[in-house]
């Protein structure tokens, strides 16, 4: 098969500028990939930074609630900066760091890639610049906060539908002009090649060791894995584990907002809003209209709300290896309130959306079955979001407080 | 006559070749009517029509902005083909291309556009986030169909690459002044100079050269170093500030010695 394509998805789809500064990446990619002592240094670096391995914690309390399944959950949401974008991160800085670069760049949406690529510019010494769309500006001040804490320069790109798709166009025009001494952190398994295989090569950590956590735990493999797809980082990252395993089935997640036949949903897998396109470098399932122009995209979780999805995912998709299913922003509500009320946990909003299929689906299994959701991150540190999500009264309250407050200093 | 040809046969009567660029239905179809005779009758060689996509990733703020208008005015591809066919048939005297992004090209089908491209006249594409790699099927299709597939040059490309890739092309080469996106103004120094010289040694195709030009000047510098000077985004600022009827006297100040 061609390089950098799975099945007929994926590409380096690339301005001739960038033809150089690609071939220098792939060589350095290929060099670390090769190179075991870079994969050793990249273990040590998630145990000593990053809490690795995370937990498989049985939620025995939500398996007893549920009556069926045995339900356990990676705890992708135990990293530092609280999901698994910590681990696409560091490798990426690591690789940075072999190439002798002095400055990373970023697109985020949720603000999640960018402060996890802030930790890690400031960690390893790195100048960077973090790019986002105004109207994920707006609804995340929280992580532009840390963001700019952290010494990262926040961009607000304005074009388009000022969302993620738009800070990814304006991260690759810095990098057209910059490339000599900066590199773009990509934040998912998207974009052209060699981004999706590895960042899904980092993220694989999330498999290896959830392997062998199962076995430990439960003795055998578990019937079902399920996770949240945006680009499908995190989905990647654990499927992998169990790629091999026919007989563990995978369920990938994604943003169904306002139900899968409105215009207000982000799923490229579901529904019959996506058709194949090429677009951000590589070639996928992306919600266009028949022009092939990209369509307004919307979850209650900004990080689901994007118009691609990995090619490695919609390749695993057609073969029917994975498959896909969509939540509703109010499933996602009332998953996320049976997640805390039950285990003591607090997924985050993109994360929920895998505990949605979950629950619909473990009642319907045996007790000697086991299945895991991959909780990629918290929801306490959005609390902003999360709040505003449950239109909770008593927050109202304390923000126009604290606002009133801040009027009369 | 092919493409190629056609601009060698005009660079026997003058020094330089201009070629301009607009974006279809950026303000209106009916203004890019009116600009693009003004461009015809003051001797433009080629016009790029730009037809509008959502993810413009390789242009700079003023096309963006202009594609974002233009898809927010309600153009669809259908009205470019038709725009398109109607201005080959009034001005034969220009070589018109169609500048997009792949992502249009492919939801109309690679075969399909092309196709209809050639049908109504179009001389070739320029299509920037198709590299020779991923355009296997576009070359092949695009040169049985007589169509130039417009290649680039940039800064960064090594010799090598600059003889891989033109041997790959056809019309003329796309050679870009700088790293970047489009839009922004480079100066002509030894470096522009040397990248140009290193273009020439590559090519025996046409070299068409952007910079942010916006006088006579400035193309006045291209002469002898290359063959076509583009006139990009210099345009769409010149109607958004002063309207379509100040394109004719910027063009002709461009084209005549002064």
């Amino acid at each position: 098969m061609k390089k950098g394509y799975f099945g007929q998805w994926g590409g380096a789809f690339i301005p001739e500028v960038l033809h150089a500064t690609f071939t220098e990446f792939n060589i350095a990619y290929e060099a670390a990939r090769a190179d075991s002592s870079f994969w050793q240094e990249y273990v040590d670096l998630m145990a000593n930074y990053s809490c690795r391995p995370t937990p498989l914690t049985f939620a025995e309390n939500l398996s007893d609630h549920l009556g069926g399944a045995r339900i356990y959950i990676k705890r992708e949401d135990l990293n530092h900066t609280g999901a698994h974008k910590a681990n696409n991160v560091m490798g990426q800085g690591l690789l940075v760091k072999r190439m002798g670069k002095k400055r990373v760049i970023a697109e985020t949406g949720a603000g999640q890639h960018g402060v996890a690529t802030a930790t890690m510019a400031a960690r390893f010494g790195f100048d960077c610049t973090v790019y986002m769309g105004e109207e994920d500006v707006a609804r995340q001040r929280p992580n532009v906060f840390w963001m700019e804490k952290l010494g990262a320069t926040v961009v607000t790109v304005t074009d388009g539908s000022r969302t993620l798709k738009d800070a990814i166009n304006e991260a690759f025009r810095d990098w057209v002009t910059s490339m000599d001494d900066t590199h773009y952190v990509m934040g998912t398994v998207c974009g052209p090649h060699p981004f999706p295989e590895m960042v899904a090569w980092f993220q694989s950590i999330i498999g290896i060791e959830v392997r062998k956590q199962i076995m430990e735990q439960h003795g055998k493999m578990p019937d079902r894995v399920y996770a949240c797809v945006g680009g499908g980082s995190n989905a990647m990252g654990i499927f992998q584990g169990f790629l091999e395993d026919n007989d563990v089935e995978l369920i990938g997640v994604e943003a169904g907002g306002k139900g899968i036949d409105t215009d207000q949903h982000a799923s490229r897998m579901v529904g019959d809003r996506a058709a194949a396109g090429v677009a951000q470098g590589y070639k996928t399932m992306f919600l266009q209209d028949s022009d092939g122009q990209m369509l307004d995209t919307h979850s209650i979780a900004a990080g689901l709300d994007y118009v691609g999805v990995s090619p490695i995912l919609a390749d695993l998709g057609e073969q029917g290896r994975v498959r896909f299913e969509a939540a509703t922003d109010v499933e996602v509500l009332e998953a996320l309130t049976l997640a805390m009320r039950t285990e003591g946990i607090i997924p985050a909003l993109e994360s929920s959306h895998a505990f949605v299929q979950a629950i619909k689906e473990a009642p319907t299994m045996f007790r000697d079955q086991a299945i895991i959701i991959n909780m990629s991150g918290r929801g306490d540190k959005d609390i902003f979001t999360i709040a505003h999500a449950f239109d909770d009264p008593s927050w109202k309250d304390f923000i126009i407080g604290l606002a009133e407050e801040y009027k009369t200093k | 006559m092919n493409l190629q040809q056609d601009l060698q046969q005009r660079l026997q009567k003058k020094p330089i070749l201009l070629m301009t660029h607009l974006v279809l239905g950026y303000p209106s179809l009916e203004t890019n009517r009116e600009v693009i005779r003004q461009m015809a009758e003051n001797g433009v060689d080629c016009i790029e029509l730009q037809i509008p996509f959502s993810e413009p990733m390789a242009d700079g703020p003023v096309i963006v902005k202009a594609s974002q208008d233009a898809l927010a005015g309600g153009i669809r591809v259908e009205d470019s083909f038709a725009f398109a066919e109607e201005m080959v048939r009034e001005f034969p005297q220009v070589n018109f291309l169609f500048m997009t992004y792949y992502n249009i090209v492919f939801r109309y089908g690679l075969e399909n556009f092309i196709d209809r491209s050639a049908e109504i006249g179009i001389k070739g594409f320029i299509i920037p986030d198709l590299p020779p790699e991923e355009g296997g099927e576009y070359l092949l299709l695009a040169a049985n169909s007589g169509m130039a597939a417009i290649m680039f040059f940039t800064p960064t490309s090594t010799d090598e690459r600059m003889i891989e890739v033109a041997g790959q092309g056809s019309g003329f080469i796309y050679c870009v002044a700088r790293r970047g996106v489009t839009g922004e103004h480079t100066e002509m120094d030894e470096n522009l100079a040397g990248y140009l010289d290193r273009c020439r040694r590559a090519t025996e195709l046409p070299l068409a050269v952007g910079f942010g030009i916006t006088s006579r000047k400035d193309v006045a510098m291209l002469e002898a170093k290359a063959d076509m000077a583009v006139i990009g985004t210099a345009t769409i600022k010149l109607v958004d500030r002063e309207g379509a009827d100040s394109v004719g006297s910027f063009i002709r100040a461009l084209a005549v010695e002064g």
